[in-house]
């Protein structure tokens, strides 16, 4: 029933290739300009064939952005912190969503979920006020800390299926036997759950690296604490911009992220679309 | 035995205990700035102090031309790329269905999008959009649709419709993967019941796909309107609302007003308009939720 015929085939491959061709272009295109010389990007009309395709600007970006290793550096480091906090304010949180029942509990993970429809915009007065008196504006603190808050409602809620996942059984049985919470937590609950672990760390990895503006250009003014995207716009307003070494760098700013999600995307997909599917 | 047990379930204490450290954090971070944003808006809050001006800030917003237009342009901005987004999230869930080879790679190509950086997506969409450089007007150029350099981003309708194209851009991916993890999840005996009766893919697709997937549009309709509404790095990169004021929404006033003149008085006004209407899309939004629950533990 699944069989197609030659003029149906032909029809679903170019409606994918159009499809395709909206979602890739930006990046095709970054690509390819930053393989070109900066002469035939500013040539008008567009030229579409350029025969001195090199790795130049690569090399040349380090000096025309004399940050970039420090940008990267701090993106990796603001999303791998954003990460992490995440996970230890999760975890417990999670495991108590999936294990028991106590009043509130529909109401407060329906509160979780309104939370995500928040847009930083909206709170960014109070956090600015916040973070002044602190101290901490241009920090690495000013974009970690709002940065953990909207990230801890989905990680609640793809953790909490994953530890749904293990069978309440064996704690009862290991219970019963006379181990601890604790001893349980760290025997049973933390080995069978770590891919689920995994996933939602890298889930909050990729969230914060994608979430590295609003809170970057609004808290932090400082260029060694600016993330990629934050750090490459600063050279965007000039009136001679050098698009090729800025697509080099963007590309090679975004590649980890990429391919990590290549990697893990089915584990994220599946997470997050269960939620939304089926819930 | 059973005693024991019953106590390993049902320690409430305990499970407060493990909820509050998250709990704390975000109504330290998220539920105590909604409030305060909410106190500030009725005063003239700036870096300087601030004095209670009762509803000055309400009045001065809502009796202003611009803020008005504001409202209506961030609501027909929104309808257009929410629009543009099912439709077109709808068509490639369909075509990345199609048991046809390659349909695991395309899968996975769909996402980058919505996994980059929407910052670093919008540098292409910069060049692309790029009036003397960028592909779409040398398309244009050459083709002969355009009489010499067009630049997308500077003129009030063609930066209005490049702002749609490229938030679509970002959003398409989201939906079209929920789209086809839904139709995935639809029964195979109901097809192959439906296949058996004879009838066509184009029936299949309107009698069963379509029914059968409609709590899913209905709740990504929903979900993406919500954050289209929110969409502020996609018009703050491409044009920070200008030119004239053509891309301004409400997020990028809220945010042109507080932090960019340092208005918190009058940004967090703003801010409240957003936050009632999020909550509206909020409340629709958990309504739905509850409700579908609630027809799936029935069945």
């Amino acid at each position: 029933m699944n069989k197609y015929n030659h003029f149906e085939k032909i029809l679903i491959y170019s409606g994918i290739f159009v499809f395709m061709t909206f979602i890739l272009l930006p990046f095709v295109e970054m690509f390819y300009a930053s393989l070109r010389p900066l002469d035939h990007l500013f040539r008008s009309p567009y030229q579409f064939y350029s025969d001195d395709l090199s790795f130049w600007a690569y090399r040349e970006m380090w000096n025309t952005v004399p940050m970039l290793g420090r940008y990267i550096f701090n993106s990796f480091f603001l999303a791998s912190c954003v990460a992490i906090l995440t996970l230890i304010f999760v975890i417990p949180a999670a495991y108590s969503y999936a294990r028991f029942k106590f009043p509130g509990k529909n109401t407060s993970l329906y509160l979780l979920l309104a939370i995500n429809m928040f847009s930083g915009a909206v709170i960014l007065i109070p956090l600015y006020k916040l973070l002044r008196t602190l101290g901490l504006l241009n920090s690495y603190q000013s974009m970690i800390i709002p940065g953990v808050a909207f990230l801890i409602p989905t990680s609640i809620w793809l953790l909490k299926s994953y530890f749904e996942k293990i069978p309440i059984d064996l704690e009862e049985a290991a219970f019963v036997d006379g181990a601890s919470r604790i001893q349980i937590l760290r025997h049973i609950i933390a080995p069978l759950s770590t891919p689920g672990l995994v996933v939602v760390g890298i889930y909050a990895f990729i969230g914060s690296y994608a979430q590295q503006f609003l809170f970057a250009i609004t808290f932090n003014q400082k260029k060694e604490y600016m993330p990629i995207p934050t750090g490459l716009y600063e050279f965007i307003g000039y009136q001679s911009v050098k698009w090729n070494e800025m697509m080099a760098a963007a590309l090679v700013g975004i590649l980890p992220v990429l391919l990590l999600f290549i990697f893990l995307q089915k584990y994220i997909v599946e997470g997050l679309t269960a939620g939304a599917v089926k819930n | 035995m059973n005693q024991k047990l019953k106590s390993y379930n049902s320690q409430t204490y305990m499970a407060y205990a493990l909820i509050a450290p998250a709990a704390i954090y975000i109504i330290l971070i998220v539920a105590w700035p909604l409030l305060e944003t909410i106190r500030l808006s009725f005063t003239n809050s700036s870096l300087a102090g601030e004095d209670y001006v009762g509803l000055e800030n309400y009045q001065k917003m809502f009796s202003s031309k611009k803020f008005n237009g504001i409202v209506t342009r961030t609501f027909v901005w929104m309808f257009f790329s929410v629009s543009l987004k099912l439709i077109i999230g709808l068509i490639g869930a369909v075509l990345l269905n199609a048991n046809l080879k390659g349909r695991s790679i395309f899968r996975v190509l769909v996402m980058p999008p919505w996994v980059v950086p929407i910052a670093i997506g919008m540098l292409g969409w910069l060049w692309l959009y790029n009036g003397y450089f960028g592909i779409i007007a040398g398309v244009g150029m050459r083709t002969g649709i355009l009489d010499g350099p067009f630049g997308f981003l500077a003129y009030k309708q063609s930066a209005f419709i490049s702002t749609i194209i490229a938030d679509v851009w970002v959003g398409t991916p989201m939906v079209t993967v929920f789209f086809l993890a839904a139709m995935q999840g639809v029964p195979r005996d109901l097809y192959e019941a439906a296949y058996c009766d004879g009838a066509s893919k184009w029936d299949r697709f309107f009698k069963i796909t379509l029914p059968q997937i409609t709590p899913v549009i209905i709740t990504m309709s929903l979900l993406s309107a919500i954050w289209t509404f929110n969409s502020f790095e996609i018009i703050w990169i491409l044009t920070e609302g200008g030119p004239r004021g053509s891309t301004t929404t409400l997020i990028i006033d809220t945010y042109k007003q507080a932090l960019g003149n340092y208005k918190f008085g009058r940004g967090a006004a703003r801010a409240v308009v957003v936050m009632i209407l999020l909550m509206l899309f909020a409340g629709f939004y958990l309504a739905l939720l509850a409700r579908i629950n609630k027809k799936i533990s029935h069945e």
